[in-house]
């Protein structure tokens, strides 16, 4: 059972991370556009904001 | 004079020499359009950032400050084929973002939490039965406590601060006992971890917020979304006025942005956004929006004008009263706030519910602290098996019952063209059993219809949409539509107050009033068969033409009456217009009870009437003169094209040119409530099996935890099932 004084604190840490993730992507605004963020997935070179397209 | 186009009203600067402006944009509907308009954007010089939200239906731009006019940015996305308007959002949308990014950081610590403290909570639970040490157990239980009791005191604040509001003012909502019976959850954890026992409950409390969290957002998120797609649209019908900056310049700007005393100009074909004084000029006003009344008004120095009247023939200077406040305005107003106080006397089904529920949780959780008691167990025993109780019977699935459905119903609803403006709309729907329908803009389409296409040669008709092309008067605005016409005429002179003319094969052609095409003698005749038709006259060389132009009824109306008549709803029309106009509607739908002529204040007391009788109305309507009866009535519906202040009563707003959104409303709705009802119902069930067990002190918490998730995914799932209506129509 020595094990768990490694283990306990290692799931918690994992579960912080997770939360910590969540809460920095809603601060992002990721949640704001869930319609959107289901087709950007997989729409092809998707230029980056700001940037020019060559040859436009 | 050259009209420019002033948004600098919408521009927000972001500091660090950026511009920010939010657009709403029609007709983005999948991933090809978001791409399509982002680059479109990007590729313009200085501009930072375009970025499209596809759930909301808006782009944000970003661009080096003072280097793009915000007016260029509309050109580029209209070249790319989107109608796009500047967009504010209103204050209570804001709000309704903040709360429902408030909710989505509740929920996700609330799952964080439980997840965790299930981690710890299965090992003991099965540690029970075998061989778990109790130093590892209460190891285990102060491990829980340190996770739950930070992430409720965080994620119960939605329930908490609601109850704290609700027992100040001395009343019991749905929150009290969730709080309590947390509060009461946790606080014995402690003790019983404190002294060593067998079973905590911080995995229970914990779970059970997290399930009511999810109800609340799916609730939240629907009204959100459909706010923000109700919102655009009211922006997109792009309310500006062109105010004079000086007397001889002139500059279309947001009606936001137009005080009482500017001078503004109102040329033929343009809808009137504020209310005012003509100064200058002479026309025919349109006040069919406002009355109901299809004739039209002479206009002059010194007439009133209204927001939402349509400017017909001549060019006017109109000195602002009132751009949002105003003396017609603030009369409908008034009627529209004693009407809504009136109406917010409604229950919702989860209230009433509720209502019912907290008082028999507590009772009961009461007297099984007492029976124990009194039964001879020690008070600590009898505490435990109370707050079992207490936990086992806490509204889970009743609240997810009905936000779930809700929220599944408005987004099958918004497919079929209806936005809802509140959640508790479905379930007045679904009660209503009398629909009052207004005629103008409502029954019929708002816009106008040459009724004798037919008997007209094709050649005449071609030509006269081409020279129509020239004018903005709305009477012509139907004969090029009549037409089909794209290519306007070169060289076309408008007469105001009586028509247009231009020189076609060297002769030449007229469109206008019938004096200013010779053409009085047909216009009689016509006019003699049908006194409810406008006419507009046409006349090239010797050929004479009259076009005979009327509001057409929506296409589906007759067979959506009589839709409406097979599931057992009354239909009536009440209409500000005249007699023979409304007469005429009626009998082509096969409407029975019609008036005509009615005031806003009769058509009141016509839905008051109806309601004392024990009906429940629905209104459909449209105009500024609808406004105050649709917040009278029990549920009220508005076309898109309804003025502002009429879809802003109204709680559903319906898309499109059909009618049939009204049946599909009640079909949803109907179907919805069955579902919510339902819903309840398996609530109940859960709980008269599951609290005889709990009085009976035989829940353990593992118990507890399975019956109360497996009850609300059953909730879940049956709300999934709102998708579709079964509807024909």
């Amino acid at each position: 059972m020595e094990v768990l004084i490694y283990l306990v604190p290692l799931a918690l840490l994992l579960g912080f991370a997770g939360l910590a993730g969540f809460l920095w992507s809603l601060r992002n605004g990721q949640y704001e556009d869930l319609d959107g963020a289901a087709w950007r997935a997989i729409a092809d070179d998707e230029p980056s904001p700001g940037q020019q397209q060559p040859g436009q | 004079m050259q009209v420019t186009r002033d948004y600098s009203h919408y521009v927000k600067d972001m500091g660090s020499g950026l511009a920010h402006l939010d657009l709403a944009v029609e007709g983005v509907t999948c991933a090809g359009c978001m791409t399509k308009i982002e680059r479109g954007l990007s590729a313009l010089p200085d501009v930072t950032l375009a970025r499209v939200n596809l759930t909301d239906r808006r782009v944000a731009v970003e661009w080096r400050a003072g280097a793009v006019d915000p007016a260029g940015l509309i050109d580029r996305l209209a070249e790319l084929g989107y109608k796009a308007y500047p967009y504010e959002p209103v204050r209570a949308e804001l709000a309704e973002v903040q709360q429902t990014r408030f909710l989505l950081r509740c929920l996700g610590v609330a799952a964080f939490a439980t997840m965790n403290v299930m981690m710890l909570s299965v090992p003991v639970w099965s540690g029970n039965v075998t061989d778990m040490l109790p130093e590892q157990r209460d190891f285990f239980h102060w491990l829980s406590a340190l996770i739950a009791l930070p992430a409720a005191a965080y994620a119960g604040q939605p329930f908490f601060r609601s109850a704290f509001t609700a027992l100040r003012a001395r009343s019991v909502n749905m929150d009290v006992p969730i709080s309590i019976g947390v509060v009461l959850a946790l606080g014995m954890s402690v003790v019983e971890t404190i002294n060593h026992a067998e079973h905590a409950y911080f995995d229970a409390a914990i779970m059970l917020l997290t399930f009511l969290l999810a109800g609340r957002f799916l609730d939240q998120n629907m009204r959100r979304r459909t706010r923000a797609v109700a919102g655009n649209l009211a922006a997109l019908k792009a309310e500006t006025a062109t105010k004079f900056v000086s007397p001889e310049e002139i500059r279309e700007v947001p009606v936001a942005a137009i005080n009482a005393g500017d001078l503004v100009l109102l040329r033929p074909g343009e809808r009137c956004a504020i209310d005012g004084s003509v100064v200058e000029g002479r026309s025919e006003i349109d006040q069919s929006l406002i009355t109901g009344e299809t004739a039209h008004v002479a206009a002059g120095p010194g007439t009133q004008v209204y927001a939402g009247t349509l400017n017909v023939s001549g060019t006017l200077r109109v000195r602002v009263a009132a751009a949002s406040e105003g003396t017609l305005l603030d009369e409908i107003s008034r009627l529209l706030d004693n009407a809504l106080q009136a109406r917010s006397r409604y229950v919702r089904l989860a209230d009433r519910a509720s209502r019912l529920y907290a008082p028999v949780v507590h009772a009961t959780a009461l007297m099984t602290l007492v029976g124990w008691a009194l039964a001879g167990a020690n008070w600590h025993d009898a505490t435990v098996t109370a707050i079992a109780v207490l936990i086992i019977t806490c509204p889970c699935a009743l609240g997810l019952a009905i936000p779930a459905v809700q929220t599944v119903a408005a987004g099958a609803m918004f497919r079929a063209g209806v936005l809802l403006n509140s959640g508790d709309a479905i379930e007045r729907v679904a009660a209503v059993d009398t629909i009052v329908f207004d005629k103008t803009g409502t029954l019929t389409l708002p816009d106008l219809d040459v009724v004798n296409r037919d008997a007209i040669p094709d050649g005449v008709v071609a030509l006269a949409g081409r020279l129509a092309l020239a004018s903005h008067h709305p009477v012509a605005a139907a004969v090029a539509q009549a037409a089909g016409a794209k290519l306007p005429l070169p060289d076309i002179v408008e007469e105001p107050g009586r028509g247009v003319r231009g020189v076609v094969d060297g002769i030449e052609a007229r469109l206008g009033s019938p004096a200013f095409c010779d053409a009085e003698a047909a216009a009689r005749q016509l006019l003699a068969t049908d006194p409810e038709v406008s006419v507009v006259a046409f006349r090239h060389g010797e050929v004479h033409q009259v076009f005979a132009v009327r509001q057409r009824l929506r296409e589906d109306a007759a067979k959506v009456v009589a839709r409406l008549r097979e599931r057992g709803i009354a239909v009536e029309i009440l209409s500000g217009d005249r007699e023979p106009a409304v007469r005429q509607a009626a009998t082509a739908l096969g409407v029975d009870t019609w008036r005509a002529g009615v005031n806003p204040a009769e058509k009141i007391a016509r839905i008051e009437e109806l309601k004392r009788q024990g009906h429940h109305v629905m209104m459909v309507g449209d105009g500024l003169n609808d406004a105050p009866s649709l917040a009278a009535a029990s549920v009220s519906m508005s076309p898109i094209s309804a003025t502002h202040l009429s879809q802003a009563a109204a709680d559903l707003v319906f898309l499109g040119k059909d009618l049939s959104p009204v049946l599909k409303a009640v079909d949803f709705s109907r179907k919805a409530v069955g579902l919510m009802r339902q819903n309840l119902g398996l609530a109940i069930g859960y709980n008269v099996i599951a609290v005889p067990i709990a009085i009976a002190g035989l829940a353990t918490p593992l118990i507890a935890a399975a019956a109360m998730s497996g009850s609300s995914i059953l909730v879940i799932m049956n709300a999934l099932r709102g998708r579709s209506a079964g509807t024909e129509a």
